[in-house]
């Protein structure tokens, strides 16, 4: 009888409407207290002011199609300075008849990437198919080989070489960032005093001024007729400079270490080179994995640097067309797309970054 | 047992012995190919007949710089050419950090905010511009100045007294009057009376348990210094308003769009990444310490700065500090839009004098200078924040 009445009770008894459904969530989130509620008005009025007009000029009044002549009627934006020159912005002075061969090689990363997200898929195997990816990529890239016609380094350019810089510019720092990591931590004076020198020294300089000394000073130190190309350069000072960084990341990993793991290691009778390999640095690489996405993360937005010393990335493809007079004055629609694209990679790669914490730290609460 | 005591240990297992023939490799290493580069470098320097050495600073420069916070002209050496450089540099990392640290802080505040939508968009706007490289934001915004905006004669103005246009933003400032500089000379000396007040309201406090209303005071010396001397020099209002005198502006304050593009991306882009600092440092402090403070029966002003900013600030303060480092670093890339700070002034000599070694080296050694007496100064601060167990 008492759960009948009970029932019959909650039955009766609905909450207020003013504290459920959209009322309540609003009541709950938005306007609880004087404050919160100008601070809710003051937005939605900022919102309501600068939305509408954003999206007429981006959806409504824009041109998606058409010649530059015929953008400068339209009252809203241009898009058409995207799509009438989206190959060129993209790969740049690639040969148009081969640029299928970048695009390829931009899918194969892409598959790579997608594949290797999901942390079961790590293993050996993965990374010979990375080796024998970025390989690919390069022959894709370069040619001469199979009947692809060779294409000069030059012609490189756009997106293919703002990831080919990344790409290869983490793949080289990582092992050259952890080695200078174990040299500050080492036991001997002199290695650690030159691993902190360097690591600081390039740590209190800004990438634009080893990419200088990439472009003036590195031909001076080459002997006579020795010569590399530009891309190389700039590489090399992207490797250089991300090295360091990641270096500082790997040595929080290694001071997270307990003392209790190289005793153990050592009363197994390990030496260094095995103490390291199989106890030490799986353990912290595995904790430094979110801390090096984000390292990732902004070299690729420091490519974007490159374009001082005027190789041709996406940003310097998309500058050129904005220095056609045809397509001058639509510098806004261009950045726009240009932004989304890094956009889109960073976000992606700080989203996936957030997950991998996630799933680290749970692992070790069990 | 006495054959292997007696035994000699061969010098290759000897941990000690064989560090130091390590270290005597790896130095004997990076000095050879220190050695390689140099004598190429030297050999090729040669072959290009181009001067060495640090001659260049006295010559004359021969190039104008278009702001320039000391007195300069073509005429000047390269040397004041640098200076100038670097203090433009100084300028815009100042006041850059100032404003990133305030619009920093609101956007973290903003971001804990109760209000779902005042949080949202604190969030939407810290991904958005984290993930956008800070290059490109300064060509956006450079573009809309060049782009977006009309001429001198058509010149906006959203407020009375500050005009925009193409050549930059034009704003009204109090006409000078020799007033001035006495209040900034009273501002100086108010801070510094704050200080030493508020040593000496801490010492009475710990002596005596009397409580010195040193914030209240504070806040009235350094507003009612200057505002006495402003007054004693007879309240002087005359305003400078920018007029239009053939096709630019004349007197008032006028800011190049250079200077303004590279503030408004250096400030948007580091704001995010504050923003996310200051998030985490107040986050950092647990729930606990409030009620544990408020159960005491402080009051809220006082919960805040006695209990919660200190601990907040403890984990705020370093990457805080690293961020403004990157602000300054940042500040280099102002060679992409052409507003002359210390990279883009030595790229110049670099490119007129030949001396690449030199300016290469000039500009990574005025940046570690940055660099380490910030870290200097962070060392300092964490010893002295760092918490002491009792």
């Amino acid at each position: 009888m008492q759960d009948m009445a009970h029932e019959i009770y909650t039955d009766d008894m609905k909450p207020p409407v003013t504290s459920v459904g959209v009322i309540g969530w609003a009541k709950a989130n938005l306007f609880n207290g004087i404050f919160n509620s100008i601070l809710t008005i003051i937005t939605i009025f900022i919102l309501w002011k600068f939305l509408p007009p954003f999206i007429r000029w981006a959806f409504v009044d824009s041109a998606w199609n058409t010649t530059g002549a015929a953008c400068r009627e339209a009252s809203g934006a241009c898009w058409s300075v995207i799509f009438s020159n989206f190959r060129f912005i993209i790969f740049g002075f690639f040969p148009y008849e081969s640029q299928w061969r970048p695009f390829v090689a931009m899918l194969i990363l892409f598959g790579l990437l997608f594949y290797s997200r999901n942390r079961n898929h790590w293993s050996k195997y993965l990374g010979y198919s990375w080796i024998i990816g970025l390989i690919v990529m390069g022959l894709l890239m370069k040619g001469g080989l199979f009947g692809l016609a060779s294409v000069d380094s030059t012609k490189w350019g756009g997106l293919p070489l703002t990831l080919l810089l990344s790409v290869f510019g983490l793949t080289a720092a990582y092992p050259l960032g952890v080695i200078l990591a174990l040299g500050r931590q080492s036991k001997m004076n002199g290695v650690r005093w030159i691993c902190i020198v360097y690591i600081e020294a390039i740590r209190g300089v800004p990438l634009i001024s080893l990419l200088f000394m990439s472009s003036i000073i590195f031909p001076l130190f080459l002997p006579e007729g020795v010569t590399f190309n530009k891309i190389l350069r700039a590489q090399v000072a992207i490797i250089l400079f991300t090295a360091a960084y990641i270096a500082e990341v790997v040595r929080g990993g290694l001071q997270g270490m307990s003392k209790g793991q190289y005793e153990a290691a050592e009363s197994m009778g390990l030496n260094y080179y095995l103490t390291m390999r199989l106890v030490i640095l799986p353990q912290a690489l595995k904790i430094v994995i979110p801390p090096t996405v984000s390292i990732l993360i902004s070299a690729f937005k420091d490519t974007s640097l490159v374009v001082i010393i005027a190789l041709w990335d996406l940003l310097k493809t998309t500058q050129s067309v904005l220095s056609n007079p045809e397509w001058m004055g639509f510098s806004r629609e261009a950045y726009f797309v240009v932004a989304i694209i890094y956009f889109l990679g960073c976000f992606s790669m700080s989203n996936y970054s957030r997950k991998l914490e996630k799933e680290l730290s749970a692992g070790e609460q069990h | 047992m006495d054959d292997i005591q007696t035994e000699k240990i061969p010098f290759w297992l000897d941990p000690k012995k064989r560090a130091i023939i390590f270290q005597i490799g790896v130095f004997c290493a990076v000095g050879l190919l220190a050695y390689y580069l140099i004598s190429n470098t030297l050999i090729n320097l040669e072959k290009q007949s181009v001067a060495t050495g640090w001659g260049f600073l006295q010559k004359e420069s021969s190039f104008e710089i278009g702001e320039s916070p000391i007195e300069y002209s073509a005429a000047s050496t390269y040397l004041r050419a640098l200076i100038v450089g670097a203090l433009n540099t100084l300028k815009v990392s100042f006041i850059g950090i100032v404003i990133t640290v305030i619009l920093g802080t609101i956007i973290g505040v903003a971001r804990l905010s109760t209000n779902w939508l005042v949080s949202k968009m604190a969030g939407i706007y810290i991904e958005v511009m984290q993930d956008i490289p800070v290059l490109l934001q300064l060509f956006f915004w450079y573009a809309i100045f060049y782009e977006a905006l009309p001429g001198p004669r058509q010149a906006l103005a959203p407020i009375k007294g500050i005009f925009l246009c193409n050549r930059g933003v034009a704003f009204t400032v109090p006409a000078s009057h020799p007033a001035h500089k006495y209040m900034f000379l009273a501002i100086v000396v108010a801070c510094f009376s704050v200080y030493f007040l508020r040593r000496w309201a801490k010492k009475r406090q710990d002596e005596t348990g009397k409580i010195f209303p040193t914030f209240r005071v504070g806040i009235s010396t350094i507003i009612g210094l200057p505002l006495l001397t402003w007054l004693a020099f007879g309240a002087p209002i005359a305003m400078d308003t920018p007029k239009l005198v053939g096709f630019n502006f004349k007197g008032g304050m006028m800011l190049s769009p250079e200077f303004i593009a590279l503030l408004l991306g250096l400030v948007l882009y580091t704001a995010a990444f504050v923003a996310e600092v200051v998030r985490a440092g107040i986050q950092s402090v647990s729930k606990g310490q409030t009620e544990a403070a408020m159960a005491i029966g402080l009051r809220p002003a006082l919960v805040l700065n006695l209990v919660i900013l200190p601990q907040a600030l403890r984990v705020i303060i370093p990457p805080l500090t690293s961020q403004m480092l990157n602000l300054t670093k940042n500040s280099s890339l102002a060679v992409a839009i052409g507003f002359p700070d210390f990279v883009s002034v030595a790229n110049t000599t670099i490119n007129q004098t030949g001396q690449s070694i030199e300016g290469v080296a000039l500009i990574m050694a005025v940046y570690l200078i940055f660099s380490l007496s910030t870290s200097a100064f962070m060392n300092w601060y964490n010893k002295k924040a760092a918490l002491v167990e009792r």
